[in-house]
């Protein structure tokens, strides 16, 4: 088989007038990898997915896609991909199979095989029942199940999956990644998918962490947790002011209130409480010590949660897609 | 034993699906684009069947204009007309085309919707080419507009047009030109617009202008020559007249009554025959399917 990498991207840049979007990315893809793309809104993760699925042309650099160069090889890439955007892009009018069959003919998917193929992609995400029915009928997790196989109707080789649980309940969330588990046992395909959730980015074999149009790490989610090391400790005391101060002058610990609680981290949280009891002036009301987290990870690269994040990238999103919507209409 | 057996039948399934998955998909090709105007054409029709509300409200207003305001106007305006025409009658070939001006813009228009949600990136990341698309979609709009025609064309007996082979081969083939370049026109024009209320203000205010300058409703001969000269700039002008003409040469109609009230469009006195008018409708709409088109390649 193909060894090549399945996404390839160097030094990629995409600005939109003043604002840069994407500020010089580089990784690759391996061949059956499910790889993520972690950060906030507005980190550049969506301006990346447009650029590698042929959506929007990069300003500098050079990304491939199953072997296809993105700009020059626009048609070939295209054949290879199967999309799932974060905004439904189903005919509501049309009912399932409708769709899927759309599909199949615009990708040219040879008529013996659409059907036992529709059946097999509609069998996966438990849609085949259903196939009859208008899509404006589905539920949110039933449109976003139905768009991930049509993404896979036409056998592509990477799968782009963007935001694909954003705007569903956690009950829904979960089973969508059951489907998505489950269809990576079953084709031989690359997954590359966007998130914020960081729940989900444990699904990855590899993540990338995506900050301000940057990667600022990449690695598996197990290396990242232990690159972190330190566990998380979290406490209420009658006096968090005063406990911070104390932190930071008897230990060296910078402390701040998260989740409305005192939160630092420390190596080995289990040794380190029961000093609290002892230093601390501020009676102790409550100890809560966890593991890392995908959430430190970020917070320990980034100096932020992810919440903080997306509070500040706000503005900068809107911005970006202001000046989107204005080059396509100008 | 049946475990095993059970097993082996398992491992033959997944085997199949395996065989399955390998969907070879061929390279670009014209017949991969002709499947692909042929999918989009398709999914218009399919559209315009499952959007029940939509087949009867555009049927509304050229009933109105035909049995309401035709049939109130003609004694009004029946005095100018030959004995044994009614004003129904008159205006039928233009109420005809009326039918299919709503249907065809607001099908141009769905591409907005599209737009909107989310359905028109499905169709602009396939590796198709966009004039597969747009040729698509102007098809289908034609043909649900001359469907919806169609539907006009069948009381034609309420107003006296006799049901006649030959007179509604003819004006179906005109009503699908005519069709043809408006979506055409409309698809060019939502090109660039990303909202629906914006596509409907503009249609609002293109149609009824539209409509009335092209003489659907009155005579092009002996108008004031402001209205004359303005009349002759509207492209419906060019297929409500030779339209007219098809219906009423069907009529039993007093020798030279014809003449007087569907003289035809003159330029400069110089008639223009109907082959040139549906020439010029017809070079119209070929031109704003490339219009459409080119749009449609830049949006990128």
């Amino acid at each position: 088989m193909n060894d090549a990498p399945a996404v390839e991207v160097r030094d990629l840049v995409k600005s939109y007038g003043q604002i840069e979007a994407v500020r010089g990315i580089g990784f690759e893809v391996k061949p059956g990898e499910t790889f993520g793309f972690l950060g906030p809104n507005g980190a550049g993760k969506s301006t990346t997915i447009k650029i590698l699925c042929t959506l929007v042309n990069p300003t500098a650099g050079e990304a491939r896609v199953a072997g296809h160069e993105v700009v020059r090889d626009r048609d070939k890439v295209r054949q290879n991909i199967g999309l799932v955007f974060q905004d439904t892009t189903l005919d509501n009018y049309l009912t399932g199979e409708q769709n899927l069959r759309f599909h199949a003919d615009l990708y040219g998917v040879p008529r013996a095989q659409v059907g036992p193929r529709l059946k097999q992609v509609l069998d996966m995400v438990d849609l085949w029942d259903r196939r009859g029915s208008a899509v404006g009928t589905y539920s949110g997790g039933m449109k976003r199940r139905l768009e991930i196989a049509r993404g896979l109707l036409h056998a592509p080789r990477v799968l782009f999956l963007d935001e694909p649980t954003v705007g569903l309940d956690p009950q829904t969330r979960s089973s969508i990644w059951e489907y998505i588990n489950d269809l990576k046992q079953r084709e031989d395909i690359t997954i590359f998918l966007t998130t914020h959730y960081m729940d989900e980015a444990e699904n990855c074999d590899r993540i990338a962490i995506v900050d301000h149009g940057k990667i600022v790490v990449l690695d598996t989610p197990e290396a990242l947790k232990a690159s972190v090391g330190k566990d998380r400790v979290q406490i209420t005391t009658d006096d968090d002011a005063e406990t911070i101060a104390e932190l930071k002058d008897r230990f060296a610990i910078e402390a701040a209130i998260h989740e409305r609680q005192v939160t630092f981290n420390v190596e080995e949280g289990e040794r380190f409480v029961p000093r609290l009891f002892a230093e601390l002036s501020a009676p102790i009301r409550s100890v809560s010590v966890a593991r890392p987290t995908l959430d430190d990870v970020f917070m320990s690269y980034t100096g932020k949660t992810i919440r903080d994040a997306e509070v500040s990238a706000g503005d900068r999103g809107r911005a970006q897609m202001m000046a989107f919507r204005g080059m396509r209409r100008g | 034993m049946t475990a095993v057996a059970t097993a082996h039948v398992t491992e033959d399934a997944t085997q199949d699906i395996a065989e399955l998955i390998r969907v070879s998909v061929p390279q670009r090709s014209l017949g991969r684009d002709l499947r692909a105007t042929s999918i989009v054409w398709r999914r218009e029709l399919l559209r315009f069947q499952a959007d029940r509300l939509r087949i009867i409200s555009s049927l509304i207003q050229p009933v109105l204009f035909l049995l309401v305001l035709g049939t109130g106007l003609s004694r009004l305006a029946g005095r100018g007309l030959p004995p044994g025409l009614s004003f129904n009658t008159f205006i039928y070939p233009g109420v005809l085309c009326m039918s299919v001006l709503f249907t065809s813009l607001f099908s141009a228009g769905s591409i907005v919707w599209d737009r909107e949600f989310g359905f028109l990136r499905e169709m602009l990341v396939a590796p198709v080419s966009r004039s597969a698309l747009v040729i698509g979609k102007c098809l289908g709009g034609a043909t649900v507009a001359t469907v919806q025609g169609l539907v006009i064309l069948a009381l034609a007996g309420l107003v006296n047009v006799p049901y006649n082979p030959l007179l509604f081969l003819t004006v179906i083939g005109e009503l699908l030109l005519l069709s043809f370049t408006l979506t055409a026109f409309g698809v060019a024009l939502a090109a660039r617009i990303s909202q629906m209320q914006a596509f409907m203000a503009l249609n609002q205010m293109l149609v009824m202008p539209l409509f009335f300058l092209s003489g659907a409703l009155y005579p092009l001969g002996g108008l004031p020559r402001w209205l004359a000269i303005v009349t002759r700039f509207d492209p419906l002008s060019y297929i409500v007249d030779p339209m007219r003409h098809a219906v009423f040469s069907h009529l039993s109609l007093p020798p030279g009554a014809s003449a007087s009230i569907a003289q035809g469009i003159s330029w400069d006195g110089w008639v223009v025959p109907d082959g040139l008018s549906l020439g010029i409708v017809a070079v119209i709409g070929i031109a704003m399917l490339f219009l459409a088109i080119a749009q449609f390649r830049k949006t990128e």
